[in-house]
């Protein structure tokens, strides 16, 4: 078998991991979340239905929210990854203004969704930093909070825009 | 009077705020681990069945495979009300009964494994509905039980516990009344509470006896009881319960997991973490209790409740751990909700070969209540009362009492809600909307709006016991030892509020231990929304047990001859007297710390209350129902958590709640006993895109719990909901809907616009 390496750039690390099986390598069949949380230990991307319907383990892909739990690693090579952890700045742990309008407006109960609201709030404000309430609720259907988070995420997003980066 | 308050009332942010939006807060499937195997559980896949052999041998070769086990070679450790749910058995009574489980070096060695194990089943016929489960000849799913029915007695309760509810003379109460209604009411669509986390667990069993369990749980102590009672009293458990990703009263039934993880790793002498898939917790784990009852009442022109009588059928799937409990907790809270004189309510739960049912937000009263509303709503339409003001009137008040679920009766303590309802009624706007029954509020086209409301109230608001020790350190530090764990109603931060506020520090020199049974003492856990008087309580007490132990370290050194003559704040002391002369707490504390001790103890003398109003859009071309606006309207006594407190009755949505009416069902096919959408695709939930409009309306009267007047009502919000929108539909309509949810099909075959048969849910 070729010999083959992945390329991944995850918070502004750059990652070549080989393609193979055992510990430390990216077997065929790794979800990217696998890779993100197992092998590389950031486990700050949650897992909850691992079947593309809850938006709980949403990371930003060259700045775009995808479900993490729905792609290969494989096809990532030479991809972008933010994570949560990849949100705050990495020097003075300055919390991202989302972060910090979250909790403000204790915008979460549990707290387990909570990651993947903020990175699919995140996607959205790289593309329209000023949205209207509508374009918020729409931007976040596809994140599943059983604790009801809603009200108060749509409004630390509200409240975060035009101040985010 | 919040306006006194340093930290009560006020927004404080939650301390794990910031782990929680940077990734930092380590649930349980991410903690680490050395050494660490994976479970995974091998299940039926008929409903009810015997084993008739099960080869494991070729599992067993696969490189990675450290343990299998089967009913053959499973520690005999059984659980439940009665305790006859063994582990693995060779009988399997529901689609998703465990059959084998499997220790391996990875999961995806584990899935393997599992397609590897034979199993042959001798299978049997199978029996879905209660009704059908309690006739002469119905499959029997336990030789210990007669006709499926299990016993009323809740034993975890204590020597007594409420079976039903019998008292006054119900002929009598339907001779004086002015109507009379009866009928067959139902919330049996088994709605999933499903928190977003799965339940999982890691288990290191060191032999002999040592035992150590990391669980997504909400409740440190009892679960630690539970294990206990299940493994023997000789083993030593140590249960250690971090942030939970949600529970809603469900992952108090995680026995079955956290033994699975221990049998292996007794099998292996590593740690074994296993986790459910979002299918098995959908499959396999806690629904909502199916209800029925047929039932009559009789009701006054004035709205006075003359007599409720009938049968109570609680459907409990394939066992019961807490069903006991939830029946006597939902007699108590019908009294409470309904004052009639003359009761005649008479419980059975039985068991069908499905998933079980179990503790969910409501516990009992919920599913109760979703029953009797639509039944007591008939006889205020033969009487043209408007709901409102008969639910209002029907609350209980102060001097009243009930029977509550150890069956002993309670004399009420607490306050009238009237002002709080009438509020509520105000902002919702209630007077002008409410059109009379089966009238809708107004018609646009094919959109037909309707209103209606509902009600809830508890008195275990006060329930069970709990301690907590408030450590005052010599560096003026405080740590509340207390075991509680997070599951996201921000109770931990609320332990340091109140600490703080009775020693009045800057609460960021508060914290609180892990919960960690080898720490923490005696804590009932968050249940039956008794974490503001219950939890906060012991916290409170133990607070002012350190103060006053710290003022008589103090006095001697001010020259006070008693602790009373002192005060407090930011850690100086002084004496009341005599401001100027005052210590520091470190030259108090000069090399020792000061322990306080605090207990509450059980007081089911108070009750909360909710009520929702709800404003509902039905379009009768489609049928398809959208929820508009809600009101939710309480009394909290004093708020402590404003900001939490909002997400506590924004959940009326979730968690099995007020969507239980609209879209929520777990969808049983009677053919094959499977459930048809255990996923997060095929089972519907609330989004975003389609929010209705929510207003919480809180007031703050007085109530006798502590030094706070606070009183807890987080669990109660999802539970006047749903026969509220059943309720607002059929104003919509102007036909009576009685089975939830309200689906589009249930809405066109009421308008006679499809003939088809009802698709349902349950049944
Ligand atoms: S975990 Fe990826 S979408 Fe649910
Ligand atoms: S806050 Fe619990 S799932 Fe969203």
């Amino acid at each position: 078998m070729r010999k083959h390496q992945i390329n991944l750039t995850v918070n502004s690390q750059v990652y070549q991991l080989e393609v193979g099986t055992g510990q430390g390598r990216v077997n065929p069949s790794d979800t990217l979340s696998f890779t993100l949380r197992e092998t590389l230990g950031l486990t700050g991307t949650k897992l909850s239905c691992d079947g593309g319907a809850c938006g709980g383990c949403t990371v930003l892909m060259d700045g775009e929210a995808v479900l993490s739990c729905m792609l290969l690693t494989i096809e990532c090579d030479g991809k972008i990854i933010t994570t949560i952890e990849g949100l705050k700045d990495a020097k003075t742990g300055e919390l991202d203004p989302l972060q910090q309008s979250f909790i403000d407006h204790t915008a979460f109960q549990c707290g387990y969704c909570t990651p993947g609201m903020i990175m699919s709030a995140k996607a959205l404000l790289n593309e329209n930093p000023a949205p209207t309430e509508a374009e918020v609720k729409k931007a976040l259907s596809g994140n599943f909070c059983r604790c009801i988070s809603h009200y108060q995420v749509v409004r630390a997003v509200m409240d975060a825009t035009g101040k985010g980066r | 009077m919040a306006d006194n308050y340093r930290y009560i009332g006020k927004v404080v942010p939650r301390s794990d705020g910031r782990d929680i939006v940077t990734g930092g807060t380590l649930f349980l499937n991410d903690l680490p681990f050395r050494n660490l195997l994976y479970g995974k559980v091998l299940r039926s896949p008929h409903p009810h069945a015997v084993i008739k052999s099960i080869d494991t041998k070729k599992a067993e070769q696969l490189k990675g495979v450290r343990a299998i086990i089967t009913y053959e070679n499973v520690p005999d450790w059984k659980f439940g009300n009665p305790p006859i749910v063994h582990l693995l058995d060779r009988k399997v009574r529901y689609v998703g009964a465990a059959v084998a489980i499997v220790a391996a070096e990875t999961e995806s060695i584990c899935q393997q494994a599992l397609r590897l194990i034979e199993v042959e089943y001798e299978v049997l016929p199978a029996v879905f509905d209660e009704y059908e489960a309690m006739q002469p000849g119905a499959p029997q799913l336990y030789d210990q039980l007669t006709g499926n029915l299990l016993p009323l007695m809740a034993v975890n309760l204590g020597p007594t516990s409420a079976t039903e509810i019998v008292t006054g003379d119900v002929e009598a109460g339907f001779a004086e009344a002015d109507a009379v209604a009866e009928g067959s009411f139902g919330y049996d669509n088994i709605p999933n509470p499903i928190p977003m986390e799965p339940p999982g667990a890691v288990v290191h069993w060191e032999e002999p006896n040592r035992v150590t369990v990391w669980v997504s749980h909400q409740k440190v102590w009892l679960n630690k009881r539970i294990l206990t009672i299940i493994f023997g009293e000789e083993v030593k458990v140590r249960v250690i319960v971090g942030p939970c990703g949600g529970s809603f009263g469900s992952k108090t039934m995680s026995w079955q997991v956290q033994c699975y993880a221990a049998a292996l790793s007794k099998a292996t002498g590593q740690p074994v973490k296993l986790c459910y898939s979002k299918e098995e917790q959908l499959a396999c784990f806690v629904l909502r209790p199916a209800t029925r009852i047929n039932g009559k009442v009789g009701m006054k022109k004035d709205g006075t409740v003359t007599a409720v009588a009938g049968s109570w059928i609680l459907g409990t799937g394939y066992y019961s751990m807490t069903m006991q409990t939830q029946l006597a907790v939902g007699c108590g809270e019908a009294m409470i909700a309904i004052r009639s004189k003359n009761w005649n309510l008479k419980p059975a739960i039985v068991c069908t070969n499905r998933n079980s049912s179990g503790i969910v937000r409501g516990f009992g009263g919920q599913e109760l209540k979703c029953a009797l509303i639509p039944l007591l709503s008939l006889a205020m339409e033969k009487l043209n009362l408007d709901p409102f003001e008969v639910l209002k009137k029907n609350f209980i008040k102060p001097g009243d009492g009930y029977y509550w679920r150890d069956a002993q009766w309670y004399n009420y303590r607490g306050i009238d809600y009237s002002p709080a309802m009438d509020q509520g009624a105000k902002v919702f706007g209630w007077k002008d909307k409410w059109k009379g029954w089966l009238k809708p509020t107004a018609v646009k086209g094919t959109k037909s709006i309707g209103v209606g409301v509902g009600i809830h109230g508890n008195a275990d608001v006060g329930e069970d016991v709990g301690e907590a020790y408030v450590r005052i350190d010599n560096d003026g530090r405080i740590v509340i030892i207390q075991g509680l764990a997070e599951h996201g109603t921000g109770q931990r931060n609320n332990t340091l509020k109140v600490a703080a506020e009775v020693l009045q520090v800057p609460i960021e020199n508060v914290s609180i231990t892990p919960g960690d049974s080898l720490i923490t003492p005696v804590e009932w856990g968050p249940a039956g929304s008794r974490g503001t008087y219950g939890i906060l309580g012991a916290v409170i007490a133990a607070a002012e047990d350190a103060k006053k132990k710290l003022f008589e370290l103090a006095a001697p050194m001010l020259g006070a001859n008693n602790p009373e003559e002192l005060d407090t704040a930011d850690s100086v002391i002084w004496l009341k007297s005599n401001p100027q002369k005052s210590v520091t707490w470190k030259e108090v504390l000069h090399l020792r710390s000061v322990l306080g001790h605090g207990r509450f103890d059980a007081d089911y003398t108070l009750a909360n209350c909710m009520m929702s109003f709800v404003e509902v859009q039905v379009d009768t071309e489609t049928g398809k129902l959208d929820v508009l606006r809600v009101v939710n309207t309480t009394d909290a006594g004093q708020i402590i958590d404003p900001q939490g407190l909002e997400g506590q009755l924004n959940g009326c949505l979730g968690s099995a709640g007020i969507d239980s009416a609209v879209f929520e069902e777990t969808i049983l096919d009677p053919s094959s006993g499977r459930i048809l959408n255990a996923n997060l695709i095929d089972y519907k939930w609330r989004t975003t895109a389609e929010l209705p409009e929510i207003e919480n309306v809180v007031m703050e009267t007085p109530m006798g719990t502590h030094r706070f007047k606070a009183i807890g009502v987080g669990e109660i919000s999802t539970s006047p909901g749903p026969s509220a929108v059943l309720m607002a539909a059929s104003n919509a309509i102007g036909q009576w809907l009685h089975e939830y949810p309200v689906t589009p099909e249930r809405v066109l075959k009421a308008l006679g616009k499809t003939t088809g048969e009802n698709r349902g849910g349950a049944r």
